[in-house]
């Protein structure tokens, strides 16, 4: 099962970099996403786990049973989920905000940060006369 | 007590929410809140430098299975460091913030931020430390975006992803640690990681950790979203941050890189040393090229981080010690600097030096309180910097490190011209446009007198460089020896 596991959270790693490198803000974002899957189930592998043994301790001893799965990745998981929530939450919201300002979810027209904003409308209205119609 | 540095700032953000309504109550919370926050630091560091390490288990869960809050020197002292200069930021908020971003929420945020900056510094579990991460990063996703105009927003998105990015980064390399470790208590780690036969698998997560950290803390060549971020807010922000945030990721690459990945200093420590070369290179040419003046100040925020990791990567008490004030000079004076470019926009209208000119001329006393950072950074005797580039310097000599003091020397030069740039253009050089130069409008008192008081402290640091260096030089003791934290911590000896 472990290796299963792995193979799942390897693909999906490698679904969330292709995602993460295109140029729609929503595929970077859905790329985000994956990525948090990936890194739970990571978490959640790295319990070594052993299948239908709970961490449940019998009624005349101090411990559980011996090979069971650790129970604190997924305490970790049950955080990073809620964390992740929150951040992409917020990451949804600003994304809408840079659509309702620039009116575009290309990331390649977001170089105000580099150039001042009227030269990135100025080429972008160039670029559009150029197109044909 | 030693948890006061996180409960004071949820308090007063606690009341910042309460008084949402009322701009006038949140200004008088943040001042209030950021003068005990840095009342309850100076007690933690006299406290600390007397009683040695104390650490807090919460819930009263002995450590390994609860988390436990730790404060050894070097917390204490990036804990006293970032009250100062919250308080001095407070204060020049109640200027420069304009009343929409206090309406939206701008003292509630400050202060979750210092929260997060503060846990941070102060835990002594790493699962702990990825939750104060998001903490803080939440709270500067805000700060970046409030307010709404187009290059904010843009900056923002990019400090978004990449910053999202070296969070599951860094959850990924917990994982695995754990999985190696079954622990992430950073004093059971310390005590367990060197007693077990894992080959190169540590190395591995220690890069792993390296990058998620660098990220953060803006080191070459994962850098890019800071020039591309940092000069979109208000100065105000852009100040705080710098004198924040990159340095909770230097702090944390100094914690886990002396305290946890040790086992392979030759490989790794050497790859921190190559990485802070090209670090400050890269940092202040990118610099040489900006004619604007926050991107050119953001800019020699990335080149000084080189100087920090200079320490690490030598890795000796000296070096440390040498780095740990350089840290305390950095975060001061790079501060100082962006308050006063706040200054010289609520005068001129501008940030682009093309446009500057003539302020030594009208005002003598901003240009003064430019000219003594300034000197500071580029490490002008009797400033800090001097100091701080003494000790790094000296450090590289004993170990034989040539090259990298001869960069750090180097880039120090480039620094001083960088700096003689702004100063030529912004103060020296003839105004460009005389009459609107002359109707300059009047500034307000708390955004000089904050200022003032902060390159005051940054000169004092320099003044005081003999105890401040042997505070440091305690601080790397501590860090150079591992068994001091985990005695403390776990109460047996490795």
């Amino acid at each position: 099962m472990v290796f299963l596991l792995a193979i799942t959270a390897g693909v999906l790693f490698a679904a969330a970099i292709y995602m993460i490198l295109r140029r729609s803000l929503m595929k970077t974002l859905v790329g985000l996403l994956l990525l948090s899957y990936a890194i739970n189930l990571l978490l959640f592998t790295s319990a070594d786990l052993v299948p239908a043994r709970p961490a449940l301790v019998d009624a005349d001893s101090l411990l559980p049973p011996a090979m069971y799965a650790d129970p604190v990745p997924q305490a970790f998981i049950l955080t990073a989920i809620v964390i992740s929530f929150g951040l992409t939450a917020f990451a949804i919201t600003l994304m809408r905000q840079v659509y309702n300002i620039l009116g575009s979810d290309d990331l390649n027209e977001m170089r105000c940060t580099d150039v001042p904003c009227e030269e990135v409308e100025i080429a972008s209205e160039e670029e559009l006369l150029e197109e044909p119609l | 007590m030693i948890a006061l540095p996180i409960l004071l700032p949820l308090l007063f953000g606690a009341l910042c929410l309460m008084a949402w309504q009322n701009p006038r109550w949140q200004k008088a919370f943040s001042l209030l809140g950021t003068a005990a926050q840095f009342g309850a630091a100076i007690w933690l560091l006299i406290r600390v430098q007397q009683n040695g390490i104390q650490h807090l288990q919460v819930g009263n869960w002995p450590a390994p299975f609860g988390i436990v809050l730790v404060v050894d020197l070097l917390s204490a002292i990036m804990v006293t460091v970032a009250a100062a200069v919250a308080l001095v930021v407070a204060a020049y908020s109640q200027a420069a913030i304009d009343s929409p971003r206090v309406q939206y929420g701008y003292y509630p945020l400050f202060f979750f931020l210092l929260m997060g900056v503060n846990g941070a510094f102060i835990t002594g579990d790493l699962f702990n430390l990825y939750v104060w991460f998001e903490v803080m990063l939440m709270s500067s996703f805000v700060m970046l975006a409030l307010g709404g105009e187009r290059p904010q927003i843009e900056g923002a998105i990019k400090y978004v992803i990449l910053n999202l990015l070296s969070s599951t980064l860094f959850l990924s390399a917990l994982g695995l640690l754990y999985n190696l470790a079954g622990t992430l208590n950073m004093a059971d780690l310390a005590l367990r990681l060197p007693g077990l036969e894992t080959g190169n698998q540590i190395t591995l997560i220690a890069m792993l950790f390296l990058v998620a950290f660098g990220i953060k803390s803006a080191i070459f060549p994962l850098f890019f979203w800071l020039p591309a971020s940092y000069h979109t807010p208000p100065v105000t922000i852009t100040a705080l941050f710098s004198g924040l945030l990159t340095k909770v990721g230097v702090y944390a690459l100094f914690r886990v890189f002396t305290l946890l990945f040790v086992q392979d200093t030759a490989y790794t420590h050497t790859i921190l040393l190559i990485i802070a070369g090209f670090t400050m290179v890269t940092g202040v040419f990118g610099a040489a090229a900006q004619t604007d003046l926050r991107r050119l100040l953001s800019f020699h925020i990335i080149s000084q981080i080189g100087y920090l990791l200079m320490g690490l990567g030598m890795f000796s008490q000296p070096a440390l010690a040498a780095s740990i004030y350089f840290m305390v000079h950095v975060i001061l004076a790079k501060t100082s600097l962006f308050l006063v470019a706040g200054i010289v926009e609520k005068m001129e209208g501008s940030y682009n030096l093309k446009e500057l000119g003539g302020i030594y001329s009208t005002r003598f006393g901003v240009a003064l309180l430019f000219l003594l950072p300034a000197l500071s950074l580029a490490g002008l005797p009797p400033l800090s910097g001097f100091f701080a580039k003494l000790a790094l310097v000296v450090a590289g000599f004993d170990l034989h490190q040539y090259a990298i003091v001869a960069v750090g020397l180097g880039v120090s030069l480039m620094t001083l011209y960088s700096m003689t740039k702004i100063w030529n253009e912004a103060f020296w050089k003839e105004p460009k446009d005389p009459i609107r130069h002359a109707k300059h409008k009047p500034i307000s008192s708390w955004l000089w007198a904050s200022t003032a008081v902060l390159v005051f402290i940054s000169l004092l640091a320099g003044l005081l460089a003999e105890p401040l260096l042997n505070l440091a030089n305690q601080a790397a003791a501590q860090l150079a020896d591992p068994s001091i934290y985990i005695q403390a911590v776990l109460g047996v000896a490795p």
